[in-house]
């Protein structure tokens, strides 16, 4: 079987999630295309980090599927950041090169890919060093390292920045920015509005276990469609 | 406190003298609780991941029983192992019965599901903060096993040395399988035992304090190594 072009795009159809009997997500239907970022916004638990690990795979729904356009292809061709990044107890090139391995990535290739990508967050000069000794921004950046060596054509970020400095913040973003420039789909939660701002080409408003927007990031500011959109844009709390 | 004084003195000379007959018996006693050890490792480390990694069908019940095990007395281990490897036994026809392999196969048997339910304790916790990240990786359980084992190598060094403390120690288990023949399968435990009831006391303790000084040189290799890990941010 050749291997087609793209994965995109990705179909979520009708998608519910409940845990204890409690609905976290419900009739969530949503198509998300190759382009610019997707930045999943709402407020702490509406229901944006459920959304990911069901759309990423890591959750099955209770109701409804997600459907990619080529789906024997999809579990390969796409990673995940979370907002705790898990580092290996292992030197920062390992964990870079863990990853890769997993992937049967050729071994001589591994280690060019691996470095390139630490170049890119600007580890490189720490690639020996523990994973456990860096700081928290460094670690964000090394979890996105290892996620974008695999050069996946779609890349979801879970609150990467939630827990980061300005600083900090600000690297994650220059980070994927680079990473959307070079074709990766970004598919990214925030709770941050000057984030998605500054990052999204549209905007995937969830409240409350719903979808209530999609919509090209300039028009979710200037005219948002539901009142509860505008209330979070006022900075009013909604949940 | 005479007898102490004496037993310090002879084990003193023992030591200085290195006495023939002490270290074949010393020797012994590590080759066959490390050899125990490795084999023990080999089931009961892999065991204890894959019960921490995996959901199967009777996994409650294994780990019931591991712990169950840990409790093992060393008599009935050496007891199993003695009915298995006697002559009429069902592995009889290996003449195993009496040598330092019985014994090496008692400890095994013995620390095996030590190892098995200490590394689970370890690596249970290791793998609730991993499973995501590798399940995202695409990581199955052959893949998440050597993981987990490896990252938590210095973990599971503490698992390793409670397995040997117990296999160096027990002597219901060796003196069953290995019958404490003189110069071939006599440990330093079941020359301690059968030292003090002949009523050498100072032999006894002089072998005590040899199994001791062992037993602290083992967890002090062992607590550096922690050290120098946690130095290193591992």
């Amino acid at each position: 079987m050749r291997a087609p072009d793209t994965i995109l795009p990705l179909r979520a159809e009708r998608l519910g999630f409940s845990a204890g009997g409690i609905a976290i997500l419900s009739d969530v239907s949503i198509t998300i295309d190759a382009g610019a970022p997707t930045l999943i916004l709402g407020p702490n638990g509406a229901g944006k980090s459920v959304l990911l690990r069901l759309l990423h795979g890591l959750l099955l729904p209770s109701a409804g599927r997600v459907v990619w356009a080529a789906q024997g292809h999809a579990a390969r061709r796409q990673a995940m950041v979370f907002q705790r990044p898990v580092l290996l107890r292992r030197s920062v090139l390992a964990n870079a090169l863990y990853p890769l391995k997993l992937a049967g990535v050729a071994a001589s290739e591994r280690q060019d890919r691996a470095r390139a990508a630490l170049d890119m967050v600007g580890l490189a000069a720490l690639a020996d060093r523990p994973a456990r000794r860096l700081s928290g921004g460094e670690r964000q950046r090394l979890a996105l390292a290892r996620a974008a060596a695999l050069a996946p054509e779609v890349l979801f970020l879970d609150e990467p920045s939630a827990s980061l400095d300005p600083a900090a913040t600000g690297a994650v973003e220059e980070i994927v920015r680079r990473l959307a420039a070079r074709g990766t789909k970004i598919v990214m939660t925030t709770h941050d509005l000057g984030q998605a701002r500054r990052l999204a080409g549209e905007v995937v408003f969830v409240h409350r276990g719903r979808v209530l927007e999609r919509t090209p990031a300039d028009a979710f500011v200037t005219h948002p469609a539901t009142p509860e959109a505008a209330a979070f844009l006022r900075g009013e709390l909604v949940w | 406190m005479t007898d102490l004084g004496g037993a310090a003195k002879t084990a003193m000379h023992l030591l200085a003298s290195a006495d023939p007959a002490m270290v074949r018996i010393v020797l012994l006693s590590l080759r066959v609780s490390f050899s125990a050890l490795l084999i023990a490792a080999l089931v009961g480390l892999p065991l204890g991941a894959l019960l921490a990694v995996a959901r199967f069908p009777g996994r409650g019940a294994i780990l019931t029983v591991l712990n169950a095990l840990m409790g093992l007395p060393p008599v009935v281990a050496g007891l199993l192992i003695y009915l298995l490897l006697s002559r009429s036994g069902p592995l009889g026809q290996f003449g195993l019965l009496f040598t330092p392999s019985a014994m090496i196969v008692a400890q095994a048997v013995l620390i095996a599901p030590i190892l098995a339910a200490l590394s689970w304790q370890v690596l249970d916790g290791l793998w609730e903060e991993y499973a995501e990240q590798l399940q995202s990786f695409g990581a199955g359980p052959a893949r998440a096993v050597p993981t987990l084992l490896w990252d938590g190598r210095f973990a599971l060094l503490t698992v390793l040395l409670a397995g040997f403390g117990r296999a160096a120690a027990e002597v219901g288990a060796v003196i069953i399988v290995g019958g404490n023949i003189d110069g071939y399968t006599r440990v330093m435990t079941t020359a301690i035992a059968l030292a003090t009831s002949e009523g050498d006391l100072p032999l006894a303790l002089g072998l005590g304090m040899v199994l001791m000084a062992i037993v602290l040189v083992v967890n002090g290799l062992a607590q550096a190594l922690r050290h120098v890990a946690a130095r290193a941010g591992a």
